[in-house]
């Protein structure tokens, strides 16, 4: 009894420090000391930076007495598709920058970073010029192809699931309860086989789409947590991530869909002549757009919305100093972000769950057999 | 500023209904206690669907 307490002891040690480092990177962040910055508008931008895709990985960065700034991280491939073909280079050649001061020659091309967008300059200019609207006029943007930060923490997540997942899978053929790690993983995929896909799809056609629901979940599941670790990766974030999973989703249902279900969206029995064309639109609206719509924007959006909170309340520690002073803000700022974070670990489940959800039911309104009275 | 006045309205109406959902599925669990399972189930399906309606209007309306 007393080993178990240890242990249990240990998982909290390693709790505490996990979300103490998390603090810590942060609070890196730290404008420079001294000089006239604006707190409250470096914080925003530092948070919608950080909500945004990057072509590099960085944790963190400071300026040291100097005024220099220092980054901490790693330079990620940039690849983008110009009009002298596919140019590949590492984003460490921006040196940081995001104003599109630097320029990188590539295949005769000026190439420059502006506002985490890949601009190729017009022939013969050398810096970039804007309208009024702040637009660059001498450059056109070029097709992003780059392995970004979000496209990273896809490439990981993917790499790792595929190695729990087989390994869980290859245990069955020896052996009928998995060990190890797959013990942690075989109540979830029964949770997601019995709780989400058999009651939304139904018993005949469950076991066909229960693949990639728990594919979905767990993909989502598990980028939701990676982006609350200091890392600082924000994939579900991301409305290209989310609008992608919601077509794969949109395919799945309308390519399964029978007949019955065509039938009630462009023929609705049961209902006066004159309306079914009305009726017709209104579901096929539902059907294409409304659907995978609320699907993308509502992952995305608590998400995003997650990670601003927490940041604007770890942000309390550098905008309420002067008036509760150094130790009283950053009481108030660990207590009231360590409750969020407590509970965007429940959300980062919940958005999972809600979004496997949500795809069964669509698709067992798809896959579902009508009697015909 | 008048996107704020409309996030506001969205965030009432929101509020009106997730309370009704809320509300209501615990008189139904009250009532019923042996079917807590399906309803809290279904009270986050439809919870979710009026999420999504919400934080569309909020996302058209930034």
């Amino acid at each position: 009894m007393k080993n178990k307490a240890t242990k249990y002891r240990h998982i909290f040690a390693i709790l505490v420090l996990a979300f103490l480092t998390t603090f810590v990177s942060y609070a890196n962040t730290d404008p420079q000391e001294g000089g006239i910055v604006d707190t409250k508008s470096e914080v925003e931008a530092y948070i919608l930076h950080h909500i945004k895709d990057s072509h590099d990985f960085s944790l963190f960065s400071y300026s040291d007495s100097e005024g220099e700034r220092h980054h901490f991280g790693f330079p990620l491939p940039v690849i983008v598709k110009t009009s002298q073909g596919i140019v590949t280079f590492m984003s460490s050649a921006f040196h940081h920058d995001d104003n599109g001061h630097v320029l990188v020659e590539k295949e005769g091309l000026n190439l420059v970073k502006l506002h985490g967008k890949i601009y190729e300059l017009s022939q013969g200019a050398q810096e970039v010029a804007f309208d009024e609207a702040h637009h660059p006029i001498n450059a056109t943007q070029t097709l992003d192809l780059s392995i970004t930060k979000s496209v990273m923490g896809i490439l990981m997540i993917g790499l790792l699931l595929l190695l729990a997942f087989s390994s869980l899978a290859r245990q069955y053929r020896t052996k009928q309860v998995p060990t190890g790690f797959g013990r942690v993983l075989e109540p979830l995929v029964i949770y997601v086989r019995d709780e989400i896909a058999r009651p939304n799809i139904g018993e005949k056609k469950y076991r066909k789409f229960t693949g990639y629901l728990l594919t979905v979940f767990f993909f989502i599941w598990s980028l939701n947590l990676v982006g609350l670790t200091p890392l600082g990766f924000n994939v579900t974030g991301q409305l290209a991530v989310t609008a992608a999973l919601a077509v794969l989703t949109l395919v799945i249902y309308t390519a399964s869909g029978n007949k019955d279900y065509w039938l009630h969206i462009l023929w609705m029995p049961g209902v006066p002549y004159l309306l079914r064309p009305v009726l017709a639109i209104i579901e096929l609206a539902g059907a294409l757009v409304i659907k995978p719509f609320s699907l993308l924007v509502r992952l995305f959006a608590n998400i995003s919305a997650g990670h601003i909170v927490v940041m604007s309340l770890i942000a309390i520690m550098f905008t309420l100093r002067e008036t509760l002073g150094v130790v009283g803000a950053t009481s108030l700022s660990f207590v009231l972000s360590f409750f969020i974070t407590l509970i965007e670990v429940l959300v980062a489940f919940l958005q999972a769950y809600i979004f496997t959800m949500l795809s069964a039911l669509f698709i067992g309104m798809a896959v579902a057999e009508h009697d015909h009275h | 500023m008048y996107n704020l006045i409309g996030a506001g309205l969205i965030v009432i109406g929101a509020g009106i209904g997730l309370g009704q959902i809320g509300g209501k599925a615990m008189e139904g669990i009250a009532r019923q206690p042996e079917a807590a399972g399906k309803i809290s189930t279904n009270m986050i399906i439809i919870a979710a669907l009026l999420e999504g309606l919400a934080f569309g209007a909020l996302f058209l309306g930034k």
